[in-house]
């Protein structure tokens, strides 16, 4: 791994690079390069780091508001929320390693995140997580799921950063490729937000945190590749956490940030000191020069090669203002982690890298960071699936509170406590909605502002049209903060495909995009940071398109947010909305006819009702009107009040006047759009479906509450214990085995 | 010098982490595994040469931290 | 009334229990580092939950051997009133101020939720303001939360009147079910014989405000407040 070695077409393919990016590179560099340069090459242009195929499209997505302080380009996205406070976060993939070694896979990723979080200014002070597994018969899947969760809890459990919401699926087309995609919300002052921006001839560059050891070496390139049979063997390119050191890491960062030293701080993730130096120095338009030899190395005999690849975890690069140096140390001394003066910048717009006395690099930073590839792929539009769905069989004859039980026992709609109870989600002492209901909600630390978020994607129907997939994603993110009270204020997006040399898929990608960019005008809900994640394929079989879409919102005063609760007896039940008993791409659909494979078209995205309904749902919260609120999304409406009813040890006597010429199952199970269920004080209700009426809200009475079952008129009742059984027993069981 | 301890939680203290190895090899079709203990070894490389004082200054080590005697025993390898 | 607040690396309830004592006590608790030998004199230290040293080696093993801990024995053989939550828990049985240890949770995982906790008596600094018996709600979170003793030190431990909170149900009663993580007869809590000292692996803290989802931890910090300025 010496500059010795010859530079053939055998290594320059080992490294991901095609022959047009190899003549490219040999144009910048106007000479063959070493193979320090060549790594170092191959890593900046991976399809991780330079996201060379999705660049073209991810431009067109809406970025701005009066809110945003900083969208995508810096680590993580930067929004306002008044009283000289912002609020900054970002959501990141960790799918390929999670899938090799899901322990230490996820928990890196979870570290990996949180450190694009503080190295801007703000404290971690939420973590979100979006998880999709294979089939629950997969034999792997069991597996994955126990050492993912474990390895989300022990990072961030340490950490002491509360891990508050996500989303967990199973769908065989993620049996070679699970998703695991990470979020971290951190709180910053307006005026102390840092950039990556390097400034400052002759300015010290200062690398802290762990030592550099040979983790991970190409693991941004591992990321930018399809897997196949070879995969499983690549073992030792897989980084270990230390979330102790990462702790450390933090406070020692908060407390250097607090002081006026820094110019310019990068966190060293995939890439590492690759990534970091040249991102600083090209921002700031300055070159760099780094001795090696002043690198904190865990092992001997490192060359320079494995320095700059090496992704191993809890490091940062800073540039200090001059003769920062020694104030600086002593914070780092106290916190026990390394600290070291590994280079300077200089005005020459190049990269020089000193090794043993040597030079052993010497790039352009401009031009390679820069003319990175960017490619207009070739794709073709998905066709919309039009079909419309009706729902046969010996389900679709069951009453419906059978078909609420069977549905509550199903792996996408059962409880997911036995993960989020791995987690810490109470620690800070700020949690105000603990996991389970719509959005999470935690208190913005030392005010009382409700801090909401939540992640979420539907890629069933992003596979079956895409357009309204991608706009669905956003209207439900949008949905479900707008379910607390809180006002949706920005979002971001972890985009997980397969195979973009491929036409259909890179078609999916264009689609969704074009659905998330409708609906995020549509719904002020600019997106601020994110992240992609492609070539997601095991032996040529894509995933699902997956979107996934982590959202934050604001509420003024935690008192008056809104749960999905059940608070009272003889509360009014009230869905907002049009009930139409769409099935299509239903969970229900799914139960009732599991091998059926025709691709029926999913729920349409009417923006315009999804904006005019949350509106008005939040109004009503708002003006303390509403006593329990729940978005319906997956499993439909009957799920949506189950969950409610479970939530608060209430039940309810329902006596809806649904059309009678439809099933009352599509009715009851349908996931059509722009729908909230929300209860009422019995005096309170005819004023509220007034209120609805002039606003333009259709809103229906569905029953009252009260009692310890849910009844439908006609229809027989279920006793809430039963349903919590179903509802309960599902994960526990499955993962005891 | 190299001194190797092995910390092992004593007899009759239950063994969580032991008891679920033993289960997952079960499932995996190992039979015939009565009883799975599950220790920790930890590996110090020593200044001192002479293997007494090394023996009873890592002897102190194992009682002050590296074992708990509340629920742990623990023996000492050296190697010169 | 003076109150202090322990800070070792990687402990991350230190802001939460500093929050809980201004709160209740009406001033700032003093932060102390572990790497400082002096320890202000207090009338109340509290050593915080978190993962001191990464709960590298055992839960507490590390922080346990700090210089300040030390220090913090010294002035708890005074008479000195000292909680430890969670982690600070597991440190104070590491460091021998109580007896037994938290080994790994019975189901192998870390656990994050609401208990109820059986308040065995009510005649001390730290329980005044709770009723002898009743059920109070309180949240854990840890992975190493499984109360051993060897038979004596429990027989001790009953004899003396030194379990503080038992796991129970919502009515009171102490059940198998009830326990969430395999801790000997249901032990949550104990004292020292001079019951100066509490150790407990529920964070009362976390549950001080309505808004948060309860308030049955509020009532050990009112109680402090009142006992030691009796």
């Amino acid at each position: 791994m010496d500059n010795s070695i010859k530079i053939t077409p055998n290594i320059i393919a080992e490294h991901g690079l095609n022959a047009e990016e190899y003549a490219l590179i040999l144009d910048i560099m106007g000479r063959e390069p070493n193979h320090t340069e060549l790594g170092i090459f191959s890593v900046m242009w991976s399809e991780h780091c330079s996201y060379k195929s999705s660049k073209k499209w991810l431009k067109t997505l809406p970025t701005t508001a009066p809110w945003v302080i900083c969208g995508p380009g810096e680590n993580a996205g930067v929004i306002d929320i008044g009283d000289g406070k912002a609020v900054i976060f970002k959501m990141e993939s960790h799918n390929h390693p999670s899938y090799i070694e899901p322990y230490q896979g996820a928990a890196t990723g979870v570290g990996g995140i949180m450190r694009d979080v503080f190295t801007m200014g703000a404290r971690p002070i939420a973590n979100l997580n979006a998880l999709r597994f294979g089939s629950i018969e997969h034999p792997k899947t069991r597996h994955l799921v126990a050492g993912v969760v474990s390895g989300i809890g022990g990072y961030g459990n340490c950490m002491g950063v509360p891990t508050v919401g996500g989303e967990c699926e199973f769908d065989a087309a993620y049996n070679g490729n699970i998703l695991v995609n990470a979020m971290t919300i951190g709180l910053a002052e307006t005026d102390r937000i840092f950039y990556s921006a390097a400034s400052g001839i002759g300015n010290p560059i200062v690398y802290v945190g762990a030592k550099t050891g040979r983790d991970g070496i190409h693991g941004a390139t591992m990321a930018s590749t399809e897997f196949n049979a070879d995969t499983e063997e690549k073992r030792p390119t897989v980084q270990v956490g230390d979330p102790f050191t990462e702790k450390l890491l933090l406070e020692a960062c908060m407390e250097l940030m607090a002081t006026d030293m820094i110019v310019g701080i990068q966190d060293m993730g995939a890439a590492g000191l690759t990534s970091s130096s040249f991102e600083m120095a090209s921002k700031g338009g300055m070159g760099v020069e780094l001795d090696l030899d002043m690198v904190p190395q865990r092992e001997p005999d490192m060359t320079a090669y494995e320095m700059m690849l090496s992704e191993s975890q809890e490091r940062m690069l800073m540039v200090l203002k001059p003769d920062c140096e020694e104030a600086a140390k002593a914070i780092f001394d106290k916190w026990e982690l390394d600290f070291s003066v590994v280079g300077r910048l200089t005005d020459t717009g190049h990269m020089v890298l000193r090794h043993k006395g040597q030079v052993v690099a010497d790039l352009p930073i401009d031009p390679l960071a820069e003319a990175s590839p960017e490619y207009d792929r070739p794709w073709v539009k998905t066709v919309a699936a039009k079909t419309a769905a009706t729902v046969t069989g010996t389900v679709a004859r069951q009453q419906p509170l059978e078909v609420l039980k069977a549905l509550l026992a199903t792996p996408d709609l059962a409880s997911k406590r036995w993960i989020w109870e791995q987690y810490d989600h109470m620690v800070m002492a700020d949690t105000v909605v603990r996991p389970g209901g719509d959005a999470a909600m935690v208190r913005v630390f030392g005010t009382n502002k409700g801090l909401a978020s939540t992640s979420d994607c539907t890629p069933r129907y992003c596979f079956a049209d895409p357009i309204q997939g991608g706009k669905q994603a956003v209207a439900e993110a949008w949905r479900n903060i707008t379910a607390t009270g809180a006002t949706p204020l920005a979002c971001t997006d972890n985009m997980n495909f397969g195979n973009p040399q491929k036409p259909e898929i890179m078609g999916q990608f264009v689609g969704c995009i074009d659905g998330m960019g409708q609906a995020c005008i549509a719904l002020d809900f600019p997106i601020v940071s994110g992240n992609v994640s492609l070539y997601n394929e095991t032996e040529g079989k894509a995933i699902l398109p997956t979107p996934v879409i982590g959202g934050v919102g604001i509420i003024d005063d935690i008192s008056k947010c809104a749960t999905i609760a059940f608070k009272d007896s003889d509360h009014i039940l009230i869905v907002i909305g049009d009930t139409l008993g769409h099935v299509g791409q239903s969970l229900y659909m799914k139960l009732a006819e599991p091998d059926n494979k025709t691709t029926y078209a999913p729920p349409l995205v009417d923006l315009e009702s999804e904006r005019t309904n949350g509106d008005f749902v939040r109004q009503q919260i708002l003006a303390g009107t509403v006593t329990a609120c729940h978005d319906i999304s997956g499993g439909g409406l009957l799920i949506a009040v189950a969950e409610m009813a479970m939530a608060g040890n209430i039940g309810v006597q329902l006596d809806p006047a649904f059309t009678e010429d439809g099933s009352i199952n599509d009715w009851m199970f349908g996931e059509d759009q722009a729908r909230y269920l929300l209860t009422t004080g019995p005096d309170n209700s005819q004023a509220l479906l007034q209120a609805a009426q002039s606003a333009g809200v259709r809103a229906m009475c569905l029953g009252t509450t009260g009692g310890e079952t849910i009844s439908i008129d006609q229809h027989g009742q279920v006793a809430l214990q039963d349903l919590r059984a179903c509802h309960e027993g599902w994960m526990p069981e499955y993962m005891a085995i | 010098m190299k001194a190797r301890i092995h910390v092992m939680l004593k007899n009759g203290v239950l063994d969580p982490q032991g008891k679920a190895v033993q289960h997952a090899l079960g499932s995996l079709g190992f039979d015939g595994v009565n009883e799975v203990r599950q220790g920790k070894i930890i590996e110090l490389e020593l200044a001192e040469t002479d293997t007494e004082a090394a023996r009873s200054s890592v002897d102190e080590m194992c009682r002050k931290l590296l074992a708990n005697m509340v629920i742990e025993n623990y023996t000492i390898e050296l190697e010169s | 009334m003076k109150t202090a607040v322990i800070v070792f690396p990687a402990s991350n309830c230190d802001r939460d229990a500093q929050v809980a004592l201004r709160n209740t006590f009406g001033s700032e608790p003093i932060m102390v580092w572990h790497g400082d030998a002096t320890m202000p004199a207090v009338d109340l230290i509290v050593i915080p939950g978190g993962f001191s040293y990464g709960d590298y080696l055992r839960s507490g093993a590390m922080a346990a051997n700090s210089p300040i801990m030390r220090e913090v024995v010294t002035q708890a053989n005074r008479g000195v009133r000292v909680l430890g939550i969670c982690n600070g828990f597991q440190i104070l049985s590491e460091a021998g101020l109580l007896p037994g240890v938290l080994m790994r949770n019975a189901n192998l995982k870390f656990i994050c939720r609401d208990v109820w906790l059986r308040v065995e008596r009510n005649d001390t600094a730290f329980t005044a303001l709770y009723t002898q018996n009743s059920a109070i709600r309180i949240p854990i979170a840890n992975h190493d939360g499984n109360y051993f003793a060897d038979d004596d030190t429990l027989a001790g431990l009953n004899q003396d009147n030194l379990v503080a909170f038992r796991y129970c149900d919502e009515g009171g009663n102490v059940t198998d079910g009830a326990n969430p993580n395999g801790s000997l007869e249901n032990i949550a809590g104990i004292y020292n014989k001079n019951l100066n000292v509490l150790g407990m692996m529920p964070h009362p803290e976390r549950l001080m405000e309505a808004e948060l989802g309860g308030t049955d931890g509020r009532p050990m910090f009112q109680g402090l407040v009142e006992v030691l300025a009796a």
